[in-house]
């Protein structure tokens, strides 16, 4: 059977599954729509919480981006990480102790204002819409890649899928699924990170491939002596250590403030379980940040290997080598015309998605092993988009509609407007990921920016400063937010506001990526001193930080 | 806002209720306080292993040579193990695996924590 039939067929069977979980999952009320009846337990919310995370760009592009950064490429894997270790020591066992459906609630509740909710709200929507787009988009990319389906078809049907489950089984429908979406991507990155590891290495298990062979030196080797390259392990090869530093505690703060990530532990029975699921969260997602940066390091030594100095008819004789220069992202240039393609005289230019989609074809697994990658690439984006799709529901209609706008409403009320919201939000992002905004890219360091600006502080104020009042964190978040946001645009104006020149390039060394760190401190200390010239907080707020500071008793109100 | 809000009044008796819950006003405070030190030692760790490591050492990291071996053969490979650089090594693995040591010794410490002031439920 060819690689398209199985595809074919591994799509229609995992599609299948969840929707059969969407149909099983259904709810009825509105704590099983946004927070899954709080039954989920720590290791299966450690999976969906992995699902959730790991987007279309970790499981098709990130691999690709560390084979071009090389050392550098730690910014996301420590970045993407380590940001777990926040979440899960200062935020996720309180934030579940004080056991409401949204960040908004916390903020709002905590604050005492309907100003700071309302801020709050719209910074989640803004943040996950945002998110979402590339995801609705990449499932059109995995078709079209894969399938020959034309982007809008398999946006459509990613469209379908989406809304069928979530609409109907909220968040715990997303939870269950998330859960099947986990094992389906992880175990279609494993099996071509293994066989190319024991390919070139001997070794099956990648990291070891990675540390007990000459791999590494020897494209060091090959940088240097034959490429005329800084070596691929040499640090800040691509970018001074202030903003290596800077980007890698922008993404740590903001995937721990990133609302999607952090609803997914007010699903668990009690705080214990937040806890663990933390740890069980980092555990799965690190199996596939352990194995890309090997993964990253076998196929650069490989294409070089294959394609370099090569006369360029044998080259294109590969099979691989034809499908991918079809595609558009593997190209040849014989400049100089003398019948062999050279890197160091860029002849070969290489898209970095192809690390991880060429790597079956070039380690020449079976078709099989083509179709588990598109499936991958497909339970990746979905499992993102429902969870960013169910903030979007759960801002507007829990934290606008609800509570700021009509608090009468009753619960089938809720779970209706709560269903709406939640289908017309997976038109909004199938009509992006259609027609995208030339800038998606670019904003993205709005998503992690804004989460690390605004929501991380005043969250984590919350908790750990009983002082901090609501002109503080109204002053907090607001100037975070314009900072960061103010930045951003300067410095990626030429696609924002269609300047000729970015306005600035950088802030003392610091890109548009690590900017959010600034806004996060101007925001912690605008928070700080404006709480402590005002006066402070009432009586019952101090309770509710005692209260959230104690994890007893925050099973008592589960059911399942 | 017409419901009470759920941290009031939890607590309550229906959990499986090993511990009793109810801290006084002092041995909340010796909780919490022994609850910060934790979290404080080991995100001492988590900066050592994000930054330091990585990072602020990556130059004299980079001379010290681990592992190696083995195939494959190409370019200047001639069967000696050259090993990879310990601040690659500590930046794209080391680092995650000591994050995860760290979220499980934080959790199993506060098992122990939270038994010790019977707020186990």
């Amino acid at each position: 059977m060819t690689a398209e039939i199985w595809t074919g067929i591994l799509v229609l069977i995992t599609f299948g599954i969840y929707i059969y979980i969407g149909y099983w999952a259904r709810v009825r009320d509105t704590k099983g729509f946004y927070v899954a009846g709080q039954g989920v337990p720590p290791f299966a919310n450690g999976a969906a919480t992995a699902a959730d995370w790991m987007s279309a760009a970790s499981f098709i592009s990130m691999a690709g981006l560390i084979s071009g950064l090389g050392f550098d490429g730690s910014i996301y894997l420590l970045g993407w990480t380590g940001g777990y270790v926040l979440l899960t020591l200062l935020l996720a066992p309180y934030l579940r102790k004080f056991g409401k459906y949204t960040v908004p609630d916390f903020v709002g509740d905590r604050y005492y204002s309907q100003t700071a909710r309302a801020v709050a709200a719209v910074s989640a929507i803004f943040i996950s819409l945002t998110y979402v787009v590339g995801q609705m988009r990449g499932v059109g990319v995995v078709f079209s890649r894969f399938l020959g389906l034309e982007i809008v078809w398999g946006v459509v049907i990613g469209m379908v899928i989406v809304a069928f489950f979530a609409v109907l089984g909220g968040m715990k429908g997303i939870t269950w699924t998330q859960v099947i979406q986990y094992f389906v991507l992880i175990t279609a990155f494993l099996i071509p990170a293994v066989a190319i590891s024991l390919q070139l290495t001997g070794n099956p298990v990648p990291q070891f491939g990675l540390a007990f062979s000459n791999i590494v030196a020897d494209l060091d080797y090959i940088h240097e002596q034959i490429l005329g390259e800084k070596p691929y392990t040499e640090a800040f090869r691509t970018r001074p250590m202030i903003d290596v530093v800077f980007i890698t505690l922008a993404l740590m703060a903001g995937t721990a403030g990133l609302p999607h990530v952090i609803v997914r532990f007010y699903t668990v029975p009690n705080v214990r379980g937040a806890r663990y699921s933390g740890a069980w969260a980092l555990f799965f997602i690190a199996l596939l940040y352990l194995t890309a940066p090997a993964v990253a390091v076998f196929a650069r030594y490989n294409l070089i290997a294959t394609l370099h100095d090569q006369p360029l008819d044998q080259v294109r004789e590969l099979g691989w080598v034809r499908s991918w220069e079809a595609t558009g992202l593997l190209s040849f240039d014989d400049k100089d015309g003398d019948g062999f393609v050279r890197m160091d005289e860029g002849e070969i230019t290489i898209n970095n998605d192809i690390i991880v989609l060429a790597t079956p074809e070039v380690a020449q697994l079976p078709p099989f092993v083509i179709g588990l990658v598109a499936a991958g690439g497909l339970a990746a984006s979905l499992s993102t988009a429902s969870g960013l799709l169910l903030v979007i529901s759960s801002s507007v209609a829990h934290d606008i509609y609800y509570r700021l706008i009509n608090p009468q409403a009753d619960e089938q009320r809720q779970l209706l407007v709560g269903r709406i919201v939640i289908f017309f939000a997976v038109v909004v992002a199938g009509y992006f990921g259609v027609n995208p905004p030339g800038f998606v890219a670019e904003i993205v360091a709005f998503a992690f920016g804004l989460a690390a600006s605004v929501f991380f502080p005043i969250i984590l104020l919350g908790i750990f400063d009983k002082r901090t009042n609501s002109q503080g964190a109204i002053a907090g978040m607001l100037v975070g937010l314009i900072f960061t946001a103010g930045m951003i645009l300067m410095m990626r104006s030429t696609l924002l506001l269609g300047t000729e020149e970015p306005i600035i390039n950088d802030f003392f060394g610091i890109s548009a990526q690590g900017i959010g760190v600034v806004g996060m401190i101007l925001n912690f200390v605008v928070a700080f001193t404006v709480s402590h010239l005002t006066p402070p907080p009432p009586a019952h707020i101090q309770e509710l930080v005692e209260n959230v500071r104690n994890p007893f008793g925050s099973g008592a109100a589960s059911s399942h | 806002m017409s419901k009470n809000p759920q941290w009031k009044g939890s607590g309550s008796s229906s959990g499986s209720g090993s511990g009793r819950g109810k801290l006084s006003a002092d041995e909340a405070a010796a909780y919490w306080k022994s609850n910060v030190t934790i979290i404080g030692i080991l995100l001492a760790l988590w900066f050592i292993f994000s930054f330091v490591t990585s990072y602020f050492l990556a130059g004299p990291l980079s001379g010290i040579m681990f592992g190696g071996g083995g195939s494959p053969e190409f370019g200047g490979s001639d069967g000696v193990a050259r090993g990879v650089p310990l601040s690659f090594w500590m930046a794209q693995q080391g680092g995650i695996f000591a994050f995860i040591i760290i979220i499980v010794t934080y959790a199993k410490l506060m098992d122990n924590l939270d038994k010790k002031y019977g707020l186990n439920d």
